[in-house]
């Protein structure tokens, strides 16, 4: 409860640096106004003026706040201009693909564990993986995917899958790997078969590192989807609107659909973590 | 005849897999094996591409991005410096500099660093590269709005770690300055930071790939002609693949080498921590 206090002061700094550099940034245009009427600017005009522009540099914070409640509570929900639908379009690809990509993911630590040949040839590439920009190839899957005839939610989830699936693979692996000799000798000693060990000790104390890597890739999967929906042609979802914001010089809208994106990461992440301590708790592992 | 061809190509995907079986058993033969998969993989890749005909459009056999890599490497090249030395790495260095001289100033006030960790975590889970469109149309369309992308997306993963890592030591290891008497900055430049080496480097190599991510998707929304990104999302729509395929393959290899510089300059320093010792 400590941390409240902090965490607001900070927040109202933000904000208030957020207003200071938006008239500072936002002036420019309202001195040539000025300049061109032949009128003189008064700071209060030039306050007024900055904080409600219509494509300012730099929108103020009550502008964005005005433009999430416009689309989201004001626009009926099957609106194109509702950011809850957009929104929906951007969620249930990151879902669909999250859920392929954590389905694929764990199916392939669990061979990784259990087959030696898998571990050394697949593992160093899954790592390696981690470390190049995947994002890059997004453009290409939805072109290619599209001239062979599949558009839509598909390509999107697929890229989604594509980001998420190697952080659940590499902390999967880690989590089956995490029960020591001693834990492993002791279901020997049961005369446990691979099956039991695996469904009784393995499983259960790989579930702590699979929530881990499943916020990584939760949150991966929602920038895959974003990404994916940039390419020419998209006219749905978060990326799509930051895309068409940033073509019309639209501002307010591009900060409103990033600020819908931020929301919606935070959801997802925020889910997992309850679902993380519902699990923990009910197994009995909760800190 | 399409039957004979899907045998073949299971023929040789088992073939090379029980050779690998065979590989990982001994000590002295294992590391053939992440490259011989590495091997079956574009084998396999080359194979289907030719025996089944798979259009050009779709999917181009390594062997023609290969060529292609090698005979546009002028264009690579220019690419690669505009993306990764102007872009990413000026965006690195700075965005990484800022975070790290962030948290040594926020390090004497608890009150700050409770304030700012929960925000920095919250911000480093959030889809920053979102971000991008604003930045170009604040900064134009050469690197430095590609540059300020980098900034704003290394700079809270490095903050949050290097925080964390200034709280790493020990009551005791303080106590012990404590009792030489030496000052905040002794202790800083002696104790804590060298203890937080091993936390920095974690955020240097988790923001190295998203320097390269920021860089790269930062184009697709506008640059001058030139650039990895741009390279990248016009070539798709123009349906030269094989550049594609062939700026992707630059792309990753950038990415692990860049990686692997960093582990190594993390290996001279951190060469005390017991991950870096056996």
């Amino acid at each position: 409860m400590n941390k409240i206090i902090p965490v607001l002061t900070v927040l109202a700094v933000i904000v208030a640096v957020w207003y200071a550099a938006a008239i500072r940034m936002n002036s420019q245009w309202t001195y040539d106004q000025a300049a061109r009427a032949g009128t003189e600017v008064t700071l209060s005009t030039l306050v007024k003026d900055t904080l409600a522009q219509e494509r300012p540099k730099l929108p103020a914070p009550h502008q964005v706040v005005a433009e999430l409640w416009n689309t989201t509570v004001e626009k009926k929900i099957t609106s194109k201009r509702s950011l809850v639908y957009h929104g929906w379009i951007t969620l249930s690809a990151t879902l669909l693909g999250f859920g392929i990509g954590t389905l694929g993911g764990i199916a392939l630590a669990v061979g990784i564990v259990h087959n030696k040949a898998m571990d050394l040839g697949v593992m160093p590439w899954a790592i390696a993986s981690q470390t190049i920009p995947i994002l890059a190839i997004a453009p290409m899957i939805i072109v290619v995917l599209n001239s062979m005839g599949i558009s839509g939610l598909i390509p999107k989830a697929i890229i989604a899958a594509y980001l998420s699936f190697f952080p659940v693979v590499v902390g999967m692996v880690k989590g089956l790997r995490a029960p020591d000799q001693m834990q492993l000798d002791l279901m020997k000693t049961y005369n446990a078969s691979g099956a039991e060990t695996f469904w009784k000790l393995r499983l259960p104390s790989s579930m702590p590192y699979l929530f881990t890597s499943l916020k990584v890739g939760v949150a991966a999967a929602l920038v895959g989807t974003i990404v994916a929906e940039l390419p020419s042609g998209a006219t749905r979802g978060l990326g799509a609107r930051l895309l068409s914001g940033s073509y019309y010089g639209q501002t307010i809208q591009i900060w409103s659909a990033l600020f819908a994106a931020a929301a919606l990461a935070a959801a997802l992440v925020i889910v997992v973590g309850i679902l993380e301590r519902a699990v923990l708790k009910k197994m009995g592992m909760a800190q | 005849m399409n039957l004979l061809y899907i045998l073949l190509v299971l023929a040789v995907w088992l073939g090379l897999w029980w050779l690998n079986t065979r590989f990982a058993l001994h000590k002295s033969t294992q590391w053939i094996v992440p490259v011989l998969f590495g091997i079956t993989l574009i084998l396999l890749w080359e194979m289907v591409v030719r025996l089944f005909g798979v259009s050009p459009v779709i999917l181009p056999a390594p062997s023609a991005i290969w060529t292609r890599l090698v005979s546009s490497m002028p264009i690579l090249w220019q690419d690669f410096v505009q993306t990764i030395f102007k872009g990413a790495l000026s965006g690195y260095v700075l965005g990484c500099g800022a975070a790290f001289v962030t948290a040594v100033l926020i390090d004497r006030s608890p009150f700050l660093q409770r304030g700012l960790l929960p925000i920095g975590n919250f911000i480093a889970a959030l889809p920053i590269v979102g971000i991008a469109p604003i930045l170009v149309m604040w900064f134009g369309f050469d690197w430095q709005s590609k540059a300020a992308v980098v900034v704003v997306m290394v700079f809270f993963p490095v903050l949050v770690n290097t925080v964390a890592g200034l709280q790493a030591t020990e009551a005791m290891q303080r106590d012990l300055m404590r009792t030489y008497s030496a000052s905040y900055g002794q202790t800083l430049l002696k104790l804590r930071l060298p203890a937080a080496m091993p936390f920095v480097f974690n955020g240097l190599k988790i923001a190295t790939t998203l320097a390269l991510i920021g860089a790269i998707v930062a184009e697709f929304f506008g640059s001058p002609i030139k650039g990895m990104g741009f390279r990248i999302s016009t070539e798709v729509g123009r349906l030269n693949l094989d550049m594609v395929w062939a700026e992707i393959a630059v792309a990753a290899v950038t990415g692990s080498v860049f990686y692997g510089l960093v582990s190594l300059i993390e290996k001279g320093v951190t060469f005390w921590h017991p991950s870096q010792r056996g």
